[in-house]
């Protein structure tokens, strides 16, 4: 079969549509927003001029308006995440108190279940391990990183290199770091990095993916590996937003490197680190092809997303699969009052 | 307005002005060690991906009996694991060009529509005032955590039989055929994003000048007039940060694809194509080598030429964060 | 509301125009099939006829080169009736079918290779049971042995389709012949050769069951098969559908012998080092020392002949061969394990139901055969179409009245089971877990 153009035309002629479509959605919806009430606003003008030559009190517009903008503002978004996260939200709790052909209900068997199997509770404690590790360690790394680099020359070169993880998805640096951690027995070959190096040093190789729990650990560098380009690019960003002459009259005063990072870089970019932190949190919480991928949740690795999948779609055990999101929402729920607290201090500020 | 989209040049330039001989010699000898430390690490964190590179242009039985180091004392080059990815070797899988396209109309609608929604939305929850809107703001946050695995099934319901409610047909199936099936992909993507997209943009967003927008209102402008002629420039470079994360992670994205664009070359992207090519069921490492590089050609292209920008964008929102 | 009915109109519209154009594409291609319908080479297919233009979702795990096979088999059918068959193929099919099927957007034809899912999506109602004249082709031929697999309460879901012997040992004639080693016909022989080869130097077994994320599922193959020659065929099925426990002595006794092989670091793992590289080791590679004499035994199915290196010749002098793997006691005749897949369909018009019974029909198996690689258990396939030594010998011994045919027990269990705790209780039990934690785990999980 060679290639045909002419079958690619119907692709082509629906990515115009598509296009075409969000500009008339987007544009349509500024356009009605900024024609209509400008209309209406004409008129009410008119009320106003004839109210106050009245006498009569003042309309109250704008607040009702407000609420009225408000709304179409969001309505894409509200109906969009409705049909597409809520309602599925909704039914996973609802199915997480149902039986596996999500037939009879069956209170909160499931959640004891997840409980009492050793094999699942290990799961929840390899989560807990990743969410609080990479957040951690890849934000620390990198601030030290941004903090370095500000001070380097090729700065772009390196951010470059240290970013480019991100740009390759999650199974693509699975498969990259299987080659790393690939073991051949003693006296073979090796050809996976790690343990030819462990060979050259005098040691003997390991089977790094096949012990627990190392090898947690292991996946977890690779996490890090990915996502610490994500941390340094907006810290390193945030960093060089410091106003200069903060810095420079800090410099005059004489403080030590350590004093102006505690006492002048990170005071300013704290809200980036929270950015930082609160972002990595959720997506280590959902890590899924990174461990699918590496081994497949053996040897004790698996985490929440890996056994919500296998339970729900491999096993067809929809009540164990939906307890198990759920269980993930619980995690996020320390977050979302961390966001609020921090939304009410910025209302306030 | 301007001091809203500082340039990343400006903080290192200043700094290098500052006075005194010592404090000078200090900062070159601080560069240098910097410089070196940071491009150690740097090559030090990109020799996994030199390692798979290698491998990929390494004949089939030299990636499975030695390591990829030994490349440099004993070169071998092949291209044939790209010849395999590239043009496979079934006949009904159709061209990988073929692949490649559906990839791109798949990609650019399901950045766009993600982008400007949360971008109204974000606006309406910073700026506009009314009843509830912060609560509104911590739900879309808190979104983020659905698995996207769990929302498969009832958007997929969502598309095939449509809304029905107590009998009443609300909505119709969608009943898509051949590429329409892109407008499932698009959906389904814009519902996915939408959440982190929100919370970012919310955080850019809230942090504008509250002067500014206030002197707007009072100049009469309506909430749509501020979003575009006041908010929408000074967003730019955070939109193309959000712009380039979504565009990974569509491109990236394997499971969305193959549920609602199915597998075959009409409508699934390049990923799909790739995963069968490497074959989940084993470890056919040649073909995975050569398959993991040409799916990471296009984002390293669009990360590489937008970096610039990328940089710019994510420092406007973390100004004051 | 009125907002968002905007994209939605776009789609419409796009959908009008899409429809259009594929339209006029079904008007040439009637035309075509139309012609053809009256030429001699089509009058198999009379009894098809009527569902011109009509067309057939298949959704599927195989493809590729397989799936191309597959499709060329079914052309003159397609030609001759008219009717058009999508045919999709994915590596993530048994993951993605639930989804599909539950939201909705179920294939029509899907080719099932665990009776365990299409159980599963019988009791739930989704599927159709066959039609009559499916039903007859399929009572015509099959066995009854392979159709009870396709049976829930009484209704026949599908017909076999492609078939596979698992009871294989996979050895190198050529190494045999200049070592002097003879092909071992019994259990205590094989243990023999093994022990003498062991002496010689060499480990003599390799495995490896590495599979992505079905990991595992080599070694499950392997306990199936001593299951069957520890125990009756009807402990077997006992043990498939839970009617004795997993942690069963009997299971712990099947385990045991296994692992007088598998966990035996005198024997394994030949070409790879210890015994545990076999959990590193792809079910792809796991033979292929034997091509290098670094290892003289690999017990693997039929299907494994695909993975040799194209230069080897897969034939009874040839370079590569299978036996039969022996049983242990004789008297309890000729055990035999193996899979295949079943031809279920989620809705029954009449042109599902005609693809349904072609498939289940003589025609079909012997085009299919005659394009190679191929294994059917039915019964009117010509032995002569098949070209392949070991597929010969597949077809022999799936086709002889002696054997005692079981499917695979891990297709057979729950998901959560057969293919999940079973496959990483395998893993664990490789890595050093003992037999009797690792039964207990899996006897555990079995779904309530």
């Amino acid at each position: 079969m060679n290639f045909d153009f002419a079958d690619e035309q119907p692709k082509l002629l629906m990515l115009m549509y598509g296009l075409i479509a969000f500009v008339a959605v987007v544009g349509g919806l500024l356009l009605l927003l900024d024609v209509v009430p400008a209309r209406f606003a004409q008129r009410q003008e008119g009320k106003l001029v004839a109210a106050s030559a009245s006498g009569a009190p003042l309309p109250r517009r704008p607040k009702q308006r407000e609420y009225l903008f408000g709304l179409f503002f969001l309505l894409p978004t509200v109906l969009l995440l409705l049909v597409g996260l809520v309602v599925p939200a909704i039914r996973t709790v609802l199915l997480s108190f149902m039986d596996s052909s999500s037939t009879d209900w069956v209170g909160l068997r499931n959640y004891v279940w997840m409980f009492d199997e050793d094999a699942i509770v290990r799961v929840l404690t390899n989560t807990l391990i990743w969410v609080i590790l990479v957040p951690l360690l890849a934000t620390s790394f990198g601030l030290l990183y941004a903090v370095m680099v500000d001070r380097a020359r090729f700065e772009a070169v390196a951010k470059s290199l240290i970013f480019m993880p991100m740009a390759i998805s999650m199974v693509g640096a699975s498969i990259i770091w299987r080659f790393v951690y690939a073991y051949r027995g003693e006296g073979e070959q090796q050809i996976g990095l790690l343990n030819q190096i462990v060979v050259s040093l005098g040691g003997t190789p390991q089977a790094w993916l096949q012990e627990p729990p190392l090898n947690t650990f292991l996946l977890i560098v690779i996490m890090i590996w990915i996502q610490a380009g994500f941390a340094m690019v907006v810290l390193s960003a945030a960093i060089k937003a410091i106003p200069a002459d903060i810095v420079e009259a800090a410099r005059l005063d004489g403080v030590t490197p350590w004093q102006m990072f505690w006492q002048i870089t990170m005071p300013s970019i704290r809200p980036a680190v929270i950015v930082v932190v609160v972002t990595l949190s959720i997506a280590t919480l959902k890590v899924f092809d990174i461990v699918r991928t590496a081994t497949n949740g053996n040897y004790d690795t698996s985490v929440i997303a890996n056994e919500m999948y296998n339970q729900a779609f491999r096993y067809g055990e929809n009540g164990q699969g939906s307890a198990l999101a759920v269980f993930l929402f619980i995690l996020v729920v320390p977050i979302v009052f961390y966001q609020i607290r921090n939304l009410r201090q910025q209302r306030e500020g | 307005m301007t001091t809203a989209t500082p340039t990343v040049a400006v903080g290192t330039q200043q700094v290098e002005k500052s006075p005194g001989r010592a404090a000078r010699i200090r900062k070159r000898l601080n560069t240098r060690t910097a410089t070196l430390v940071s491009i150690v690490i740097a090559l030090l964190w990109t020799v996994p991906t030199l390692g798979l590179l290698i491998s990929s242009i390494r004949p089939e039985d030299q990636i499975k009996t030695t390591g990829w180091w030994t490349f440099f004392s004993d070169p071998q080059f092949t291209l044939e694991n790209y010849q395999e990815v590239l043009f496979g070797r079934s006949s009904s899988s159709g061209q990988l060009a073929s692949y490649f396209l559906n990839s791109l109309a798949i990609t650019i609608p399901s950045v766009l529509f993600p982008l400007a929604f949360a971008a109204l939305a974000a606006y309406a929850l910073a700026w506009i005032n009314f009843r509830g809107r912060d609560w509104i703001y911590i739900g879309i946050f808190a979104l983020q955590i659905v698995p996207l695995q769990m929302a498969l099934v009832p958007l997929l319901k969502f598309f095939s039989t449509g809304v029905t409610l107590a009998g009443i047909t609300l909505l119709p199936a969608w009943d898509l055929d051949g590429s329409q099936k892109f407008a499932q992909v698009w959906f389904a993507h814009t519902c996915f994003a939408l959440p982190f997209a929100v919370f970012l943009l919310h955080n850019f967003i809230s942090q504008l000048p509250k002067d500014l927008m206030e002197a707007a209102r009072v100049d009469g402008a309506t909430h749509p007039k501020i979003f575009r002629t006041i908010v929408l420039p000074l967003i730019t470079p955070a939109l193309a940060a959000f712009g380039i994360f979504q565009f990974l992670w569509v491109w990236n994205d394997l499971l969305v694809a193959l549920i609602f664009a199915g597998g075959g070359d009409e409508t699934a992207p390049l990923t799909v194509r790739l995963a069968e090519l490497a074959g989940t069921r084993g470890n056919e490492w040649q073909r995975l080598t050569a398959g993991a590089f040409v799916s990471m050609v296009v984002p390293l292209i669009v990360f590489l030429s937008l970096q610039r920008y990328f940089v710019r964008g994510l420092l406007a929102g973390s100004v004051k964060g | 509301m009125a907002v968002f009915a905007r994209p939605r109109q776009a789609f419409v519209i796009a959908g009008v125009l899409g429809l259009a154009l594929s339209a006029t594409a079904c008007g040439t291609g009637g035309n075509d099939s139309d012609s053809k319908a009256d030429s001699p080479e089509c009058a198999p297919y009379e009894k098809y006829q009527g569902h011109d233009g009509k067309e057939v979702s298949i959704y599927a795990s195989i493809r590729e080169v397989e799936a191309d096979l597959l499709e060329q088999s079914w052309k003159q059918f397609t030609d001759c009736t008219g009717i058009t068959i999508d045919y999709e193929g994915n590596a993530e099919f048994e993951a993605q079918l639930p989804v599909r099927v539950d939201g909705g957007n179920a294939p029509d034809i899907t080719f099932l290779p665990q009776p365990g899912l299409l159980k599963r999506f019988a009791d739930a109602g989704k599927l159709k049971g066959v039609g009559a004249d499916t039903k007859a082709m399929a009572e015509q031929n099959y066995p009854a042995d392979w159709l009870k697999y396709a049976t829930v309460n009484g209704t026949l879901y599908g017909a076999p389709l492609g078939s596979n012997v698992k009871s294989f040992v996979w050895y190198s004639p050529k190494t045999f012949k200049e070592k002097g080693w003879t092909v071992p016909t019994t259990w205590d022989q094989l243990i023999a050769l093994s022990d003498q080869i062991a002496a010689s130097g060499t480990k003599p077994w390799c495995a490896g069951i590495e599979s992505g994320d079905a990991t595992g599922w080599p070694a499950t193959d392997w306990i199936e098969d001593l299951m069957l020659r520890t125990q009756t065929p009807e402990v077997y099925d006992q043990w498939t559908s839970h009617g004795i426990p997993f942690n069963d002595p009997r299971v712990a006794e099947a385990l045991d012998r296994a692992g007088t092989i598998l966990k035996n670091e005198k024997y394994v793992n030949g070409g790879f080092g210890g015994v545990k590289s076999i959990l590193t080791t792809s079910f792809q590679e796991g033979g292929q020392p034997i091509v290098d004499g670094k290892c003289a035994l690999h017990r693997q199915a039929s299907f494994y002949a695909n993975q040799w290196p194209k230069n080897a010749k897969v034939a009874e002098d040839g370079d590569v061969f299978a036996f039969y793997f022996p049983a242990i006691d004789p008297a309890k005749g000729k055990p035999v394990l193996g899979g295949g897949e079943f031809v279920a369909a989620f809705t029954d018009r009449p042109e599902v139901q005609a693809v349904q019974t072609y498939l289940a029909s003589g025609e079909h198996a012997n085009s299919r055969a005659k394009l190679g690689n191929w294994v059917s258990a039915n019964n009117k396939l010509d032995i002569a179409n098949v070209a392949n030594p070991i597929d010969k010998l597949s077809v022999q011994i799936l086709q002889d009245k002696s054997s005692i045919f079981r499917f695979d027990g891990s297709d057979l269990m729950p998901a959560a089971v057969g293919a999940g705790t079973f496959w990483k209780g395998m893993v664990d039990w490789i890595n050093g877990k003992d037999t009797a934690t690792v039964l207990q785990g899996i006897e555990g999980s079995w779904p309530k």
